[in-house]
């Protein structure tokens, strides 16, 4: 390639060719997008290395720190539900408490970190062009390689507490699937409003605890008052965190139920958030 | 070479004819909303909603401009601050969308823009040149290689392990400089980045594009400084709030620019660099 370009009589067919003209509906081509996505994909995982190397997952009492700060969650929720409660509970729901705080603190590291990414790398989308999905999607990446370590920790408490072990757990992977999923567009829609608002990330929290005291983690799904249920069928971490301890707790194949609606709403959350990102990321170079 | 003026720019030059095309520009008008406001929150968006003022504004950075330019070519980017400069430089790299027109560019561009590189000030200068480069699309072999070329030109030595905060303006202009050059780019935007870094570099980064205008790669340079344009450049072109005034040989496009300021060729104007 050196030697054709160089001579400056390259017939202009061998070096690689690029037009931009204005978009329609501010949408790429799909195809394009995808493959340029996929060409950069060494991007996204060389992002997630160094993003956990400067948060000192490395290390070991980086690792530790992964595990203990969700344990600590689910310790302080555990005993405070069974302060609440007249009769306290057992095992069994420390099981599924742990179970459900890593899922959903591996949702919400995902979206608030995904909420970020944008405005954090300015000057890489300053001057280059690349498909700046890739943030958000190292992102939910980064949340995912942090979550893993948690899961050795539930093993022994699901161990402890006595749960059923067997092939049934494998429908977990799908739950978890949707999980990501769904982490995943939310975080590419929360990523571009942060472009638009930057204080979002600051109310972010909040949301998130509240999102937490309305999903069926510090309490079983069957418990919830019938005066209140339908509230919940808004909430679209409701099907994906029951099925989640319907596997886990209960040893059970989830709910037929629950497995669609996860997955409607998590693809629904990729389509729009997706959809949100890509229409106005050529804007967030002029934007930031 | 013959002169070209704004009129027949966007005509096929024969004599060139063996040149084939690098980048070429058809009535270009690239329009974006930007905030007033240095941070947009949610907060002043409630707060300002009552008063019914409007804070995103539209600006038409660069207007209907047409040009071509084939490989080999050095062309200099003058005019005054806002004139378009470098939305013009952003729309042939791809990062900012044409509102109106079309682009077409022939080859792998590699950037320089004013910001520079480094875009995460936690990370060692060795993370953001490989990073830098695996989002410009080279693969991890590529990005290895050129690796070992751009820390030994930029001469940072164990600094290159050090978080890119710890790194003065200085320091972070000479990697972006060396980043920029060593992507072995068919076609090279240098916007106005080359304002740091001591003379020893300066001269050595002088050098490196004339060696680059040697390979016949085509250069494309946003400066004020009229004198780098004059000596690097064949070709120049002027633009003024977003329109295509002027193009043709260097001497006669910075003359005339220089005129319209009113500044003269004085000593500050050609300054090198």
């Amino acid at each position: 390639m050196k030697a054709l370009v160089r001579s400056g009589r390259t017939p202009a067919s061998s070096v690689p060719v690029q037009v931009y003209t204005p978009q329609r509906m501010r949408l790429p081509r799909p195809g394009s997008y995808l493959s340029d996505l996929w060409d950069r994909r060494h991007f996204a995982t060389h992002l997630v290395r160094t993003q956990l190397r400067a948060q000192q997952s490395g290390t070991v009492f980086g690792q530790l720190w992964l595990i203990i700060n969700p344990l600590m969650l689910a310790l302080i929720y555990y005993v405070l539900v069974n302060i609440l409660r007249e009769r306290g509970r057992g095992a069994d729901f420390l099981a599924h408490l742990t179970a459900c705080i890593f899922a959903f603190h591996l949702v919400s590291t995902s979206v608030t970190s995904g909420a970020k990414s944008v405005v954090r790398s300015g000057k890489l989308i300053l001057n280059t062009a690349f498909p700046r999905s890739l943030l958000p999607i190292a992102a939910v990446l980064t949340a995912f390689v942090r979550f893993l370590p948690t899961l050795p920790v539930y093993a022994a408490i699901h161990v402890y507490a006595g749960l059923p072990v067997g092939p049934h757990l494998l429908w977990a992977l799908p739950v978890l699937v949707e999980l990501l999923v769904f982490a995943l567009g939310v975080g590419l829609l929360v990523a571009a409003l942060q472009v638009y608002f930057r204080d979002l990330s600051n109310f972010l929290p909040y949301v998130m605890r509240l999102w937490l005291y309305a999903s069926p983690i510090l309490y079983f799904l069957a418990e919830v008052p019938k005066g209140v249920k339908p509230f919940l069928a808004w909430n679209p971490l409701v099907p994906m965190l029951a099925a989640w301890s319907e596997v886990l707790h209960d040893g059970n194949a989830p709910q037929v139920g629950h497995l669609l609606q996860g997955a409607a709403w998590a693809v629904g959350a990729l389509l729009v958030g997706g959809l949100f990102f890509v229409s106005r990321e050529r804007e967030f170079a002029v934007r930031l | 070479m013959s002169s070209l003026s704004v009129s027949d720019a966007a005509v096929p030059v024969d004599d060139r004819a063996d040149h084939p095309l690098a980048v070429k520009v058809e009535n270009l008008s690239v329009v974006y909303r930007t905030s007033i406001e240095k941070k947009p929150t949610f907060r002043s968006t409630v707060t300002r909603m009552g008063r019914g003022q409007r804070v995103v504004r539209e600006v038409e950075a660069v207007s209907d401009v047409s040009f071509e330019v084939p490989t080999g070519t050095v062309l200099g980017i003058i005019g005054a601050n806002g004139a378009g400069k470098s939305t013009l430089m952003r729309s042939i790299a791809g990062i900012l969308p044409p509102t109106k027109g079309r682009i077409e560019v022939h080859g792998q561009v590699s950037t320089l823009l004013a910001l520079g590189v480094g875009f995460n000030g936690r990370l060692t200068g060795r993370e953001n040149v490989v990073l830098g480069g695996l989002a410009r699309g080279l693969s991890r072999e590529q990005v290895q290689e050129k690796y070992e070329q751009i820390a030994e030109f930029s001469e940072l030595g164990d600094k290159m392990d050090m978080p890119m905060r710890t790194y003065s303006s200085g320091h972070g202009a000479r990697l972006g400089f060396s980043i920029a050059v060593h992507m072995e780019p068919d076609i090279l935007l240098i916007d106005e980045a080359l304002s740091t870094g001591d003379a020893h570099f300066k001269r050595k980064s002088a050098q490196k594009m004339r060696e680059l205008v040697k390979q016949a790669r085509t250069l494309f340079l946003v400066s004020h400084a009229l004198g780098t344009v004059k000596e690097l450049c064949e070709e120049a072109l002027w633009l003024h709030q977003g329109r295509l005034v002027m193009r043709g040989p260097t001497d006669e496009v910075v003359a005339a620019y220089a005129e319209f300021q009113e500044v003269g060729e004085t000593s500050t104007t050609l300054e090198d660099f």
